[in-house]
């Protein structure tokens, strides 16, 4: 096989990115394997060590926190849980938000939609205060469903479906309408399949969304059983800094490591099902 | 009483265009009844307003003795193919078929039963297991049409459902349309532009112009009397030549050309119709004229000409052997002549 020379270079860019993104994530898998003695002493690690299982095991399973209550994979089933509830939560209120917009007819569907559109100038940093009045007179902070509910409202994924709403043909609402569809099935029948590769998209960019969340929950909990994995990875494994103990780099590593897991998971599940919509237009 | 009913059915949309105005028309049992009208003129609002998918303004329409104006679509028992067909592009062929079915909650059993006979009967059962995408025009019309049928509804509507076919295609479905048609004695309502589908296919056509019936009747009556110069001019093609002329005492005047029309008629300012192949071309001829432009058709031509300023064609066989430039002879007989008054457009 014969390469053009643009071809090559263009390669060579490729796989210069590649590499560009690849080695830190290596960098500290590679560092995370080893014990914390050879870490201080030589630095960042290239090869592979022999403490990988002690590292990870004890990232897992060990009680940190102030109170020592808290483990590394209660942390992770709290950002899944939050995550989860807000991408889904988010998709479901944004696509039925704009199924009201684009197919009822009602007074005033156009300055809702820029009303809700303008929420994009308001994200939770700024309204942070009023929101944690708002839960808390509600007594829900330290709940997942007070971590969860200020985030369910998304005007970018409304916006979005609005969009892709619009380009549905009108005459598939009129001919489901003659085929007896009320529009409760019209949305379920026919909207959601449509838009299955949408629904994935903005599941997938709402999951990392809801994941990375740092400020709210570190504001919203208290109590150490609702920390999520980002809000951890400032506080774990620092409380032994003092004193005769060495840093314990390499289980901080192994922390970064595990938290970069379940968003990398939730793309490679759902892309799979992302790209095949995108090949099949079904439209 | 008839079948389906339209009195006065008027419709105005919001922004004040007034598309239908006061339209009546009665509808029998197993009858193909053909819209037929330029785009625009009002014949597919009427058409969806008997599906429901408009309201009505003004007016009532009644179905089988039940007035349906507030009944909804899909409460009315009516089944309509679009122009662009409308499948569901998600669902296979069969769920395409059955959904209407499952949303009027038939047993499965049922529905694989009425679904597979349509499928035979349209010879699409080898295609149940597809998508939408994976067809091609005629099998997506083949489709549209399976999922109209299966409902077994009173009426199919169907609009303009041939036109984005090529022309082979299209003859073939209209053919393939009458015959189950024919078949199934359902009352259907055909809306098209192309007055050649509409002749083909219709028991009866209703013309159709800016909001107004022109006409109604048999595709013979409509073509050997029709009612308005809009429709002499816009059923048959080519189209009907119409000489702007003064008529008086059974004479009309165009140009130089004299025609006795065998009344006493006094008109200021008249149309006089004739097909281009009533036109009469023969040797001994009374009228001459020069041939502009010959247009070769195959079996039939069309030739282009003049009378004073006003142009005509003419259809003959093309056996007849007539170059652009040369003369020919022909005779306009007075019993193949339409009368029209320019003043209302009316047959006098």
């Amino acid at each position: 096989m014969k390469f053009k020379p643009l071809e090559i270079l263009t390669h060579i860019i490729l796989i210069l990115g590649v590499l560009l993104m690849v080695l830190p994530i290596w960098f500290s898998f590679a560092t995370s394997t080893h014990d914390n003695v050879s870490i201080m002493t030589e630095g960042m690690k290239f090869f592979l060590g022999e403490s990988f299982s002690q590292n990870y095991n004890e990232v897992l399973n060990e009680k940190g926190g102030w109170s020592e209550e808290v483990t590394a994979a209660r942390m992770f089933v709290n950002s899944f849980i939050m995550a989860l509830g807000i991408a889904t939560l988010k998709v479901v209120i944004s696509a039925m938000s704009a199924y009201a917009l684009v197919y009822f007819r009602f007074k005033l569907a156009v300055p809702i939609f820029w009303l809700i559109f303008i929420t994009l100038l308001v994200p939770l940093e700024v309204r942070i205060f009023p929101s944690y009045k708002i839960v808390s007179d509600l007594g829900l902070t330290n709940t997942y469903t007070g971590l969860i509910l200020p985030l369910v409202a998304s005007a970018t994924a409304t916006f979005f479906f609005r969009q892709f709403y619009k380009t549905i043909p009108d005459e598939l609402l009129e001919s489901a309408k003659l085929d007896g569809a009320n529009s409760w099935r019209f949305f379920i029948d026919f909207l959601l399949p449509l838009s299955k590769t949408m629904l994935a998209a903005m599941f997938i960019f709402m999951f990392v969304y809801g994941y990375s969340q740092y400020l709210w929950p570190l504001i919203m909990t208290t109590d150490e059983k609702y920390w999520t994995v980002v809000m951890g990875m400032k506080i774990i494994f620092t409380e032994n800094y003092e004193g005769v103990a060495l840093p314990r780099t390499g289980e901080r590593f192994a922390y970064i490591i595990l938290s970069m897991l379940p968003p990398v998971l939730v793309v490679v599940i759902l892309q799979r099902w992302f790209i095949k919509g995108l090949i099949q237009t079904e439209k | 009483m008839s079948f389906l009913e339209l009195q006065n059915i008027t419709k105005i949309y919001p922004n004040g265009t007034k598309a239908v105005n006061e339209t009546s028309l009665n509808i029998d049992n197993g009858e193909f009844v053909v819209f037929v009208g330029p785009s625009g003129c009002g014949k597919s609002t009427l058409l969806r307003m008997i599906a429901g998918l408009e309201d009505i303004t003004n007016g009532e329409i009644s179905l089988d003795g039940n007035v349906i104006n507030n009944i909804d679509p899909s409460e009315r028992d009516v089944a309509m193919v679009f122009q662009n067909y409308a499948l569901y592009p998600h669902m296979s062929v069969f769920n395409n078929m059955a959904y209407g079915l499952k949303n009027r909650g038939i047993s499965k059993e049922e529905i694989n039963n009425k679904v597979n006979d349509v499928a035979k009967l349209l010879e699409i059962d080898q295609l149940l297991t597809r998508k939408p995408s994976m067809l091609s025009g005629g099998q997506r019309q083949r489709v549209a049409m399976g999922r109209a049928i299966v409902r077994n509804p009173k009426i199919f509507l169907f609009d303009e459902p041939l036109s984005n076919l090529d022309a082979k295609l299209r003859n073939q479905m209209r053919l393939e349309i009458k015959r189950l048609q024919r078949q199934m004695g359902v009352t259907s309502i055909f809306v098209t532009h192309d007055q050649t589908e509409a002749m083909t296919l219709g028991d009866r056509i209703v013309v159709i112009n800016n909001g107004v019936v022109e006409q109604v009747g048999t595709p013979k009556e409509i073509y050997s009397k029709p009612n308005t110069k809009f429709v002499a001019e816009f059923i048959g093609s080519p189209q009907m030549n119409l000489f702007n002329c003064k008529i008086e005492n059974g004479i009309a005047h165009i140009a130089d050309m004299r025609i006795n029309l065998n009344n006493s008629a006094n008109i200021d300012d008249a149309s006089l119709g004739i097909r281009p192949d009533d036109i009469l071309i023969s040797d001994n001829g009374q009228h001459t004229c020069v041939a502009n432009l010959v247009e070769y058709l195959g079996s039939d031509m069309i030739i282009y000409s003049k009378i004073g300023d006003q142009e005509f064609s003419c259809k003959l066989s093309s056996k007849i052997n007539l170059n652009a430039g040369d003369t020919f002879k022909f005779d306009i007989s007075n019993t193949l002549v339409h009368l029209f008054d320019n003043t209302n457009g009316s047959r006098v």
